[in-house]
């Protein structure tokens, strides 16, 4: 039989028995829409953790520390033993730039400063800075920022912490570590405004006024250390700390620490990253650099970016090979990404439950419809229909049952999801929270719900279909 | 007058054999029946209800297989043959009428006798004329449109009569065609039957328990009794009733 003759065949069956055949393609489609809504929402659960922990920058850095040292985190695991200890420097931080998959390299800045408003002749706010890499602007500190962020990278610019701006207003303090956002009123007196910062530029040299003296570390003999005629005028390094001040323009607060990442501590004051590097601002770790000669500057850590989190492994395996200690929440996201991998079963499963019920109301239905159609079945084996035929006229209508239904379905499940949607949104706005998207249907669900539904479908057919073609034509046109 | 020589031989049947289950016992719906039908020749298969032939006229439909013995019909012998082997053998050399008519309900006439051909895998554009060509033959080229619960009984079977020809088979079927219809319908009926019988030359068998139909139409009458031959009749009046018409 031809296929527009199965097609028509198949068609005008569906459309006798119209109302059966309707209720139980709405009982695919709200099979597929089960299924489909159950996976959406895993899957938009799924993506809302991964945005949101990609913008806190938690699973897609890697902490690089030389093996040198021990100035990094503790808990950074060590290179193999057998690769050569190397210097962090901007040779090494060069090579990693060049890693397939790393987005950016750029040190971990800590320094120590004075940061007091231009106007205030009296307030003393000794205080960490840090530095903000140009693509912090999307982290998600950022989402509720007062004011704006850097206008460059060497922009002679601030960021500051909403309870840093308090401090900076005498304002009393909030409990250390609370997130604050200032009043707009708050707000209006510090943005724009210019701050002093205070601190110790590093040049080398030996005459300056804090000039410091070191050995080789581990060189010294334990029972010398007192003797400082044995330091060896060939490995001292020494450096000055010349006081400078530098005036800096409020341009954003912000409530949290963006890129809060794996820096350690409170930092809550914030330099574009290319301007703090050009300052040479004696670092907070930076006495560790002073015990050790080093021919170049050195980081004491760099934080590579990787573009996908699944690539941060390998991008660490390749650093530790080079000779450095990194460190990652690496294990912490792969657990996370189990526990996806888990809710999205158990909502397919839970989806899959409607779609199979569905399924059975299929076989039901077939099966209803081959004892409705006995006769006729016998009627079209005597005009030479061959089991083959009437199996595929079967077969045909239960694939037809499943596309439409399986479309009505994806339908469903995806006007489901905008509704809910729309409603937790207008919810959050109400609670001041900004919406997000729970519920995310993409297309190749859309297409694998459709693809699933037929299969189904036809799997419900197999066995009305297997039966009708079985059908004796001599009992089923026995006349009585 | 049908030649019965095997070289013009249509249906044959050598000691064909079928037997039904019903509990524990075998009944011999067909016991070794031995039947020729000459090209163009019109038998009737008379018999008591449960003598076997309906049975036996399902079995030369290849609607049924036989435990044993041999079914020829134009050249190829059915026991042999695939149930796809079948199919196609009814779809192109037998057409079918019954008691009750058979249409499909919810086609309409046109539909019905498009059907076969839909299984026949006839061309679009050559099935509109066949099925015009058919329903003019049976008189009912203007009720294409109608359903068969549109129509009366005698137009009914007529309709099944052009189904039947839709695939212009040499060999027609007839199972107790006017079974379902008064005198005055039955005798239209039989008459178009025998029309075609003489006109394309088509070879017919028909069941039926009125011996008086049977001597007024067939040219060679087959007794059938619990699933055996038990006679056979050349019909002699035939010619005489035939031309007195």
């Amino acid at each position: 039989m031809r296929a527009y003759d199965l097609i028509e065949l198949a068609g005008r069956n569906l459309r006798e028995a119209g109302l059966r055949n309707s209720l139980t393609t709405l009982g695919i489609g709200v099979g597929v829409a089960s299924l489909v809504a159950m996976l959406s929402l895993g899957i938009g659960l799924q993506k809302l953790a991964t945005r949101q922990l990609g913008r806190s920058g938690l699973f897609d850095t890697v902490v690089v520390t030389s093996r040198q040292d021990s100035r990094g985190p503790r808990f950074a695991q060590a290179a193999p033993v057998t690769a050569q200890a190397k210097p962090l420097d901007d040779v090494a931080r060069h090579s990693f730039e060049q890693m397939p998959n790393v987005v950016e390299v750029y040190p971990n800045f800590s320094a120590v400063g004075d940061v007091r408003l231009e106007t205030d002749k009296t307030g003393n706010h000794f205080t960490v800075v840090g530095t903000l890499p140009q693509s912090a602007r999307t982290s998600e500190a950022f989402d509720d920022v007062q004011g704006s962020f850097f206008s460059s990278g060497v922009a002679e610019e601030a960021i500051i912490l909403g309870d840093f701006g308090r401090d900076l207003l005498n304002l009393p303090r909030e409990p250390r570590g609370t997130d604050v956002k200032l009043t707009k009123d708050q707000a209006d007196q510090l943005l724009g405004k210019y701050v002093v910062l205070r601190y110790h530029r590093r040049e080398a040299g030996e005459s300056a006024p804090l000039a410091g003296k070191t050995t080789k570390k581990g060189q010294a003999d334990p029972d010398d250390v007192d003797s400082p005629d044995d330091i060896k005028a060939e490995d001292a390094q020494s450096f000055n700390l010349v006081p400078k001040q530098l005036k800096l323009k409020i341009v954003g607060i912000v409530s949290s620490e963006p890129n809060r990442g794996l820096r350690q501590g409170r930092t809550p004051v914030f330099l574009p990253l290319a301007l703090a590097e050009s300052l040479d601002m004696v670092q907070a770790g930076e006495l560790w650099s002073t015990l050790r000669p080093s021919e170049s500057k050195t980081y004491i850590a760099l934080i590579v970016r990787v573009g996908k989190s699944k690539a941060v492994s390998q991008v660490e395996d390749e650093i530790r090979k080079q000779g450095f200690s990194t460190f990652s929440i690496l294990d912490a996201s792969k657990g996370i990404t189990r526990f996806f991998t888990f809710l999205d079963l158990f909502l397919g499963i839970f989806g899959s439950l409607a779609l199979a019920v569905a399924s059975l109301g299929i076989v039901n239905t077939l099966v209803m419809a081959i004892l409705e159609r006995r006769r006729e079945i016998g009627i079209m084996k005597a005009l030479g229909a061959s089991d083959g035929d009437v199996k595929r006229i079967f077969f045909f209508e239960a694939g037809a049952m499943g596309i439409l239904g399986g479309a009505l379905g994806a339908g469903l499940g995806w006007t489901i999801g905008r509704v809910i949607n729309f409603a937790t949104n207008i919810y959050l706005q109400r609670q001041d929270i900004k919406p997000e998207n729970f519920w995310v249907v993409p297309v190749w669900l859309v297409a694998a719900a459709l693809g699933f539904s037929v299969f189904v479908s036809m799997f419900a057919g197999l066995y009305p279909a297997s039966r009708a073609a079985r059908l004796d034509p001599v009992q089923a046109l026995r006349h009585d | 007058m049908a030649t019965n020589g095997t070289e013009f031989e249509s249906v044959r049947t050598v000691s064909v054999v079928r037997h039904y289950k019903l509990g524990r016992s075998l009944i011999p719906a067909v016991d070794g029946v031995s039947l020729a039908a000459g090209r163009g020749e019109f038998i009737a298969l008379l018999g008591a209800s449960g003598s076997g032939k309906s049975t036996l006229l399902n079995l030369i439909a290849g609607l049924d297989r036989p435990d044993s013995g041999a079914i020829v019909v134009e050249g190829a012998d059915l026991a042999t043959m695939t149930s796809e082997q079948l199919a196609q053998y009814r779809r192109h050399t037998v057409g079918m009428v019954f008691q009750s008519f058979n249409l499909v309900p919810t086609m309409t006439l046109y539909e019905n006798v498009e059907l076969p051909m839909r299984f026949a895998e006839v061309k679009r554009k050559e099935r509109r004329a066949r099925v015009v060509e058919a329903l003019e033959r049976v008189g009912l080229s203007d009720r294409m449109k109608h359903r068969p619960s549109e129509m009366s009984g005698g137009e009914q079977q007529r309709a099944a009569l052009a189904r039947a020809l839709a695939n212009r088979p040499k060999l027609l079927l007839a199972d107790e065609p006017t079974g379902n219809l008064d005198s005055k319908t039955g005798t239209e009926i039989m008459d178009l039957i025998r029309e075609l019988n003489r006109t394309l030359e088509m070879t017919v068998i028909m069941v039926t328990h009125e011996r008086p139909l049977a001597e007024r139409y067939a040219n060679r009458l087959v007794f059938l009794g619990d699933g055996k031959l038990v006679g056979e009749l050349e019909n002699t009046k035939l010619e005489k009733i035939g031309a007195a018409r």
